[in-house]
């Protein structure tokens, strides 16, 4: 167990003296989620002049683009972590290391983490005093949105993941793209009623969605929906389960191809 | 009160101290129901690495096809064959990269398709084909490398083999900003520092000039020697194979086309070095002269 943990904590280690060395790498965390708040921020202002209907729902707005970002960067932050193994040709000397696949997983999900966090801190400062939106505020239950936010993002970035494993580069765009799927689904700036019928079932289906409904109802009606919570939680652990076992099946079939072989292996 | 406890050939001495009252029945029934492997001292494995029918095919292609060979503990095995001949698969199934279709390979008595993690950090592997990571400088990159294989005084043990392999002074550079040369010492260095009892080198000295590569063979013979580790080596650099392989697997179109030391090869096929035997063992595969794999 001891050993398995300081195996963790070297790839860890590694990917934070990589990020520590580059600073293209740490201005790349904070430049999208910065332009994203200032272009919706800046939107906000100005439908909220334009309309006094709209004041009362411009919260929303800003903290539903926060929350996605939350959602985005901790899927590219495990996503990339695992590319930057690809570029460097170095997956195939983890590979053939002590180094279990699930611990290499344990080490992407932390860096998820330190690089959502890195990435959006400077946001919500930005956020409070441009926009006067303090996501702040929402106190604990912050804590629940941001966790089951990035449990999403930890399944989605190990599935895109094990489909550059297997696949090489041609599935590396998927990386940059597959999360944007959600945004319409997730119902991030609409209730889920907004949505034809046909299609609420599937954004039910979709965690992030309750993270969303849950940020309305606090905003709107300052109530924390902890049961919208709970239900995103458990479609959350079906969710990465799946995705770790897909990565772990990906992996193998991997090995079982050659493809590690030619993919930085 | 002593209870000695005869398993097979090993025998473990329990000594089991009372006050002076017999050891319950039940609890002497126990130690006698335990698996023998929880008291056996576990032999170590007389083979460093045994191939057994490896084969790999992709579609209908046979890459590599039932491929064996042994490498016993302290031995050196050159692996030799032309691009394509399947080296690159065969070492990728040794170590656990590439599922085989059928065989196994067996490291240091571990079945390396079903518990690679038992022995993986007494393996090492050197290609010039996989990098660490070019952005670390060269200690950063030992570093978790070394905490990866789990490796004891981790700091002295870099400062030791950066002064055996002369890359002290480079340990503060970016790896990435190296000379092919320097990486690969680097890269060597990386190899040995879990200290391998099988190392895998994929053309250790294709960078390095022929002084260094001379330098750096006499120091990895040197390794061998003192570690009684043994060494897989595929190479092109036939006399690198001759002054460091007791004995050489030639491959040719996945399957293996001759077995045997180097001299005794040379004898055989009546050639001056093992760069012509190489060459005729491939012109007799290609034609079609059935030479027969040697018996190992």
């Amino acid at each position: 167990m001891i050993a398995s943990l300081l195996r963790v904590a070297a790839m860890t280690q590694r990917y934070l003296l990589l990020l520590a060395s580059s600073w293209p790498r740490l201005l790349e965390l904070v430049y999208w989620p910065m332009m994203q708040i200032l272009v919706w921020g800046t939107l906000q202002f100005y439908l909220s002049e334009r309309s006094s209907s709209f004041v009362e729902i411009s919260g929303t707005l800003v903290g539903g683009v926060l929350l996605f970002d939350v959602l985005v960067r901790g899927q590219l932050g495990l996503s990339v972590t695992f590319l930057e193994e690809t570029w460097s040709n170095n997956l195939g000397n983890l590979l053939m290391s002590p180094l279990r696949p699930v611990e290499l997983v344990a080490s992407m999900m932390l860096m998820s983490v330190v690089r959502a966090v890195i990435g959006l801190l400077p946001v919500t400062l930005v956020a409070i005093f441009l926009f006067d939106f303090n996501v702040y505020q929402l106190g604990f239950a912050l804590l629940p949105f941001f966790l089951n936010l990035v449990v999403t993002s930890w399944a989605i970035g190990l599935f895109v993941s094990g489909l550059v494993l297997r696949h090489g580069a041609a599935a590396e765009s998927l990386v940059w793209s597959l999360v944007f799927a959600l945004l319409p689904l997730c119902c991030v700036y609409y209730p889920v009623g907004v949505l034809p019928e046909w299609l609420q079932p599937v954004s039910l289906a979709l965690p992030p969605t309750y993270v969303f409904e849950g940020l309305r109802a606090m905003l709107l009606e300052n109530a924390f929906r902890a049961d919208l919570m709970l239900r995103a939680f458990a479609l959350n652990a079906l969710y990465l389960a799946a995705a770790l076992y897909g990565f772990l099946r990906l992996l193998r079939s991997a090995r079982a191809s050659g493809s590690l072989l030619s993919s930085g292996a | 009160m002593t209870l000695a406890i005869d398993i097979g050939d090993s025998r473990t001495e329990l000594q089991a101290q009372t006050s002076g009252r017999p050891l319950p029945t039940s609890f002497m029934e126990r130690l006698e129901r335990l698996p023998a492997r929880y008291f056996a001292r576990r032999r170590p494995a007389a083979l460093a690495l045994s191939v057994e029918g490896l084969t790999k095919i992709y579609g209908s292609t046979a890459i590599v096809e039932d491929v064996s060979f042994t490498l016993p503990r302290g031995a050196t095995l050159g692996l030799l064959g032309s691009n394509g001949a399947g080296k690159t698969t065969t070492i990728g199934m040794i170590l656990g990269l590439v599922t085989p279709s059928q065989g196994r390979a067996v490291v240091l008595g571990h079945d390396m398709a079903c518990a690679p993690y038992e022995i993986l950090h007494r393996v090492s592997f050197v290609s010039p084909y996989i990098a660490m990571p070019a952005k670390l400088t060269v200690r950063q990159n030992l570093l978790v490398f070394g905490r990866l294989y789990g490796v004891a005084e981790l700091e002295r043990r870099i400062e030791e083999l950066s002064e055996q392999f002369e890359i002290a002074e480079l340990l503060d550079r970016v790896f990435g900003g190296l000379s092919a040369g320097q990486k690969t010492r680097a890269s060597l260095v990386k190899a040995l520092l879990n200290a391998p009892d099988l190392l895998l080198l994929d053309e250790p000295t294709a960078s390095l000039d022929p002084e260094s590569a001379e330098w750096v063979r006499e120091l990895l013979g040197g390794y061998l020697r003192q570690h009684g580790a043994a060494l897989l080596l595929a190479s092109h650099n036939m006399q690198e194979v001759e002054q460091l392989c007791e004995r050489v697997v030639i491959l040719h179109r996945g399957r293996v086309a001759e077995l045997g030391a180097p001299r005794g090869l040379i004898e055989d096929y009546d050639c001056a070095d093992l760069h012509e035997v190489f060459l005729e063992v491939c012109w007799r595969q290609s034609s079609g002269c059935d030479l027969g794999a040697s018996a190992f």
